[in-house]
């Protein structure tokens, strides 16, 4: 992999000097040159309007894997600068020491943001030995742009075996962006992942064709490994604030007039805590079988006693009742609450393929063919709308 | 205003099952589809034809039958089809898949803006839309839910987890969309029998200029060792009787799981 250029296309506009995260442009006689900073990110290449940049990348079998070592997590901040990362950045952490431990090796977080320093110690606590951390006030809020340039100059600078990222909407943009940069294999939406004992290879396990098939996938020969990895299945460590772990300041200098991307609004959505599906102990759930969106009142009611999420099936949400970030299943949220109740919902493979590790099913529905029936724990053939304002009634009595 | 939309042909998900001796999927009697979420990207790309002109070319990378696929984007008001077909493309994973289709659009050369489905529902990756980003060296929207188009820019309403980002990029770019952004159109039978008849042009590798060790298994380096049917849980006790008696037993079977209510 090597940056190249091309001298009697360049004008020496400075565009890559502006694009370079990593301050590896110097322009001399009108010509731009690579310094030693250099880590063949390829943001020049990508800034440059000339065609007189390539990176030249090619998947390649003969790549040397015994140089990759170390296992990485792209860590996420949650959204509304509240300092706090999504729960699957603390996932993929306890997921991640588990396999850096099989391969004999160090587990590092990569941490980018804009004074976020602080945070640091938090990925250690929960399991990091190392941290990257890439700071600038380009980098406060997500872009593809300057994130695919810091982490993929980063990766090819440290060679990472094995790359983690959450499969939350931001990972699924910046995963494939990266992995087409570097030329590394990447897993989609990862729900297993392991060390496979004869060639220590990333064992890969996801669900495919809406939840129907399982399929298991490895990356022989391109290195980084890269997975993203589905929040609300792996299990995140303890904290434990006295871990000791070590910091390391990435150099980057990034320029606002050279991202592509400009962020006009951030609206958040409803807060009002029955949407939160990922941390929620208790969902309900409701589906088609509600009939029409005014009766998802019974849902919200029955959460509200239990004072649990709101959660939907794709009928419902398709349907235009309720918004899609309530959705459960293969196309919407994976959940795994202690008690999932779900009403009015037939049961879809999708569905099932998003819910059935709950650690308690309740399902409520007119028809006993359904197949949610046989995954629930308790079933109850009958009307939801007897049962569930009942229940509702008489969860307030006795809880 | 060019636009190049990317579809792909997919079984229709429900129906695919897994023979448990050979543990390979079982494709007779399973019907080809369009992957629906392009059908939103088609969509998405038509309204803004018929709003600014323009051209709005539909490409494919697949055998010889995802014609069927074209036909139908050419039937909901498309212009014209590009189908990719070759053996050497076999076996594609979605690294690869970016590179061949990236050679394509390279081909056709001019386009402002090229439309992707957020995903296909065979593979539930959505991978490859951001990678013929990254190919082609020009920004990327996923999961649009809404959009703008003037002064060279695409100023797109993101759907993201928790909330809704509004961003802005120069054109040319690529967008992938949401199910939630249009409600896609559906062919008249006129328009049907119309693309029946339509020429589809067929490219090969040698036609986009393909390098054989970037395209297809050779040039992907993920493999799929095994695959099978996911373990369902067994289902448990069913209450019956009254309102009242199926209400009180489960109240009760909650109340012992004594989970921290609100916690």
């Amino acid at each position: 992999m090597a940056v190249k250029l091309i001298v009697e296309n360049c004008t020496g506009c400075r565009l890559c000097l502006r694009a370079c995260p990593y301050g590896a442009v110097d322009i001399t006689e009108g010509k731009a040159n690579f310094n030693d900073s250099c880590t063949q990110c390829g943001a020049c290449a990508t800034s440059c309007k000339f065609g007189a940049i390539l990176l030249e990348v090619a998947f390649s079998r003969d790549v040397d894997t015994t140089q990759y070592r170390g296992v990485w997590v792209v860590a996420e901040s949650a959204p509304g600068g509240r300092g706090e990362f999504r729960r699957g950045t603390y996932e993929l952490l306890g997921k991640g020491r588990e396999l850096a431990d099989k391969r004999g090796t160090g587990l590092s977080a990569v941490l980018f943001g804009d004074q976020v320093e602080g945070l640091a110690q938090r990925l250690i606590a929960f399991g990091a030995d190392k941290v990257y951390l890439a700071q600038d006030p380009v980098l406060a809020h997500y872009r593809t742009g300057p994130y695919t340039d810091v982490l993929a100059g980063m990766i090819n600078q440290h060679k990472p075996e094995i790359v983690l990222v959450s499969a939350t909407p931001q990972g699924r943009d910046l995963a494939p962006r990266v992995a087409a940069r570097i030329s590394a294999g990447l897993t989609a939406d990862c729900t297993g992942l392991d060390i496979d004992e004869s060639e220590g290879l990333l064992v890969q396990t996801r669900p495919a064709f809406g939840g129907n098939l399982m399929a298991t996938i490895v990356c022989r020969q391109a290195r980084p490994q890269m997975a993203t990895v589905r929040p609300g299945v792996m299990k995140a460590l303890q904290p434990d604030s006295s871990r000791a772990g070590e910091v390391v300041a990435v150099p980057v200098h990034l320029d606002e007039r050279g991202v592509a991307a400009k962020i006009i609004e951030i609206v958040q959505q409803e807060g009002d805590g029955q949407v939160n599906l990922q941390d929620a102990q208790i969902i309900v759930s409701g589906g088609r079988g509600l009939g029409k969106p005014e009766n998802f009142s019974l849902i919200r009611e029955l959460a509200d006693a239990l004072r649990g999420a709101v959660g939907a099936s794709r009928a419902a949400v398709d349907a235009g009742w309720i918004p899609a970030y309530h959705q459960v299943g293969q196309t919407g949220r994976t959940v795994q609450p202690k008690l999932y109740i779900a009403c009015g919902i037939s049961g879809a493979v999708q569905h099932l393929a998003g819910m059935g590790s709950s650690d308690v099913i309740v399902a409520i529905n007119k028809d006993p063919s359904a197949p949610i029936f046989s995954v629930a724990t308790y079933g109850i053939v009958g009307d939801l709308f007897e049962i569930v304002p009942a229940l509702t009634k008489k969860l307030r009595e006795v809880l | 205003m060019n636009i190049v939309v990317c579809i792909k042909q997919v079984p229709e998900t429900t129906e695919v099952r897994v023979d448990p001796k050979t543990n390979a999927l079982i494709r007779e009697g399973v019907k080809s589809i369009i992957n629906p979420f392009d059908e939103n990207a088609i969509e998405a790309a038509l309204q803004l034809r018929d709003a600014q002109g323009g051209k709005v070319t539909v490409i494919c990378m697949g055998p010889p039958q995802a014609e069927e696929a074209l036909r139908h984007a050419l039937a909901m008001g498309a212009d014209e089809a590009i189908l990719l077909c070759d053996p050497a493309s076999r076996g594609s994973d979605t690294l690869a898949t970016s590179y061949t289709l990236a050679q394509v659009v390279r081909k056709i050369g001019e386009y402002d803006l090229i439309v992707c489905g957020k995903q296909a529902i065979d593979g539930d990756t959505g991978q490859v839309g951001p990678g013929l980003a990254e190919r082609l060296g020009i920004p990327q929207v996923t999961f649009a839910i809404g959009l703008e188009l003037s002064d060279g820019k695409l100023r797109a309403k993101r759907v993201l987890d928790d909330f809704f980002e509004v961003l802005e990029v120069k054109l040319p770019a690529v967008m992938t969309v949401v199910k939630q952004i249009n409600e896609p159109r559906f062919p008249g039978m006129r328009n049907v029998l119309k693309a029946k008849k339509a020429q589809i042009t067929k490219w090969s590798a040698a036609d986009i200029n393909a390098d054989l060790t970037q395209t297809g298994f050779d040039g992907s380096p993920t493999t799929v060792i095994r695959v099978w049917p996911p373990e369902r849980r067994s289902g448990g006790t069913m209450l019956a009787g009254s309102t009242d008696e199926v209400v009180e037993a489960l109240a009760k079977a909650i109340k012992e799981l004594n989970i921290a209510v609100g916690g």
